[in-house]
């Protein structure tokens, strides 16, 4: 699973039917020491995510597919959780 | 998913059985704001509608093949629909 923060939404309207009325937003990745880096585009799995939420996303298929219970979906990344806070240990 | 920009059409003259007529278009990877990075790509077009100029965005690896009709087809880029709106927030 990967760490980032959502930063923008995505409108669309001719689009795969499976993505119909489903909310794609921008997340920006970041890594291990809070630094962003790279983006994906990740549709909402029902945590009703916005702009500049810290989330959770998991970016592998098979997961996401099981996740909206279809498994002809052509879908990768999904926001499963919203971050409330994360501690490190240097 | 991540966003590209179609930037031309390509036609092949042979393909493996399943990937008749399918469009296959030229994009340009871009950033979450749209600015173009890395190299151009070649990727089958799901939704039949895209032309060149369009603000997309697309599916990479195995999800890619999930996306045509008939599915399971041995490509690793798909679009998946027309960008409308990009919205971002700092």
């Amino acid at each position: 699973m990967i760490l980032g923060t959502v930063r923008g939404n995505i409108v669309s309207t001719i689009n795969h039917p499976f993505y119909n009325g489903k909310k794609m937003l921008i997340v920006e990745k970041e890594d291990f020491a809070g630094k962003p880096g790279g983006y994906l585009i990740a549709i909402d799995g029902g945590v009703n995510a916005g702009p500049g939420e810290r989330v959770l996303v998991v970016d592998e298929g098979n997961s996401a597919r099981q996740i909206v219970k279809d498994d002809k979906a052509p879908l990768r990344s999904i926001i499963i959780g919203i971050v409330d806070r994360v501690d490190v240990e240097a | 998913m991540f966003l590209g920009r179609v930037m031309g059409t390509l036609t092949p003259c042979q393909v493996y059985p399943g990937l008749e007529g399918v469009p296959m278009l030229w994009i340009q990877p871009l950033d979450k704001q749209g600015n173009p990075k890395g190299d151009p790509v070649v990727a089958c077009d799901s939704t039949r509608m895209a032309g060149t100029g369009e603000l997309i965005y697309y599916e990479a690896a195995r999800e890619a093949a999930l996306a045509l009709d008939p599915w399971f087809v041995p490509v690793d880029h798909a679009i998946i629909g027309i960008v409308d709106e990009l919205h971002n927030v700092p």
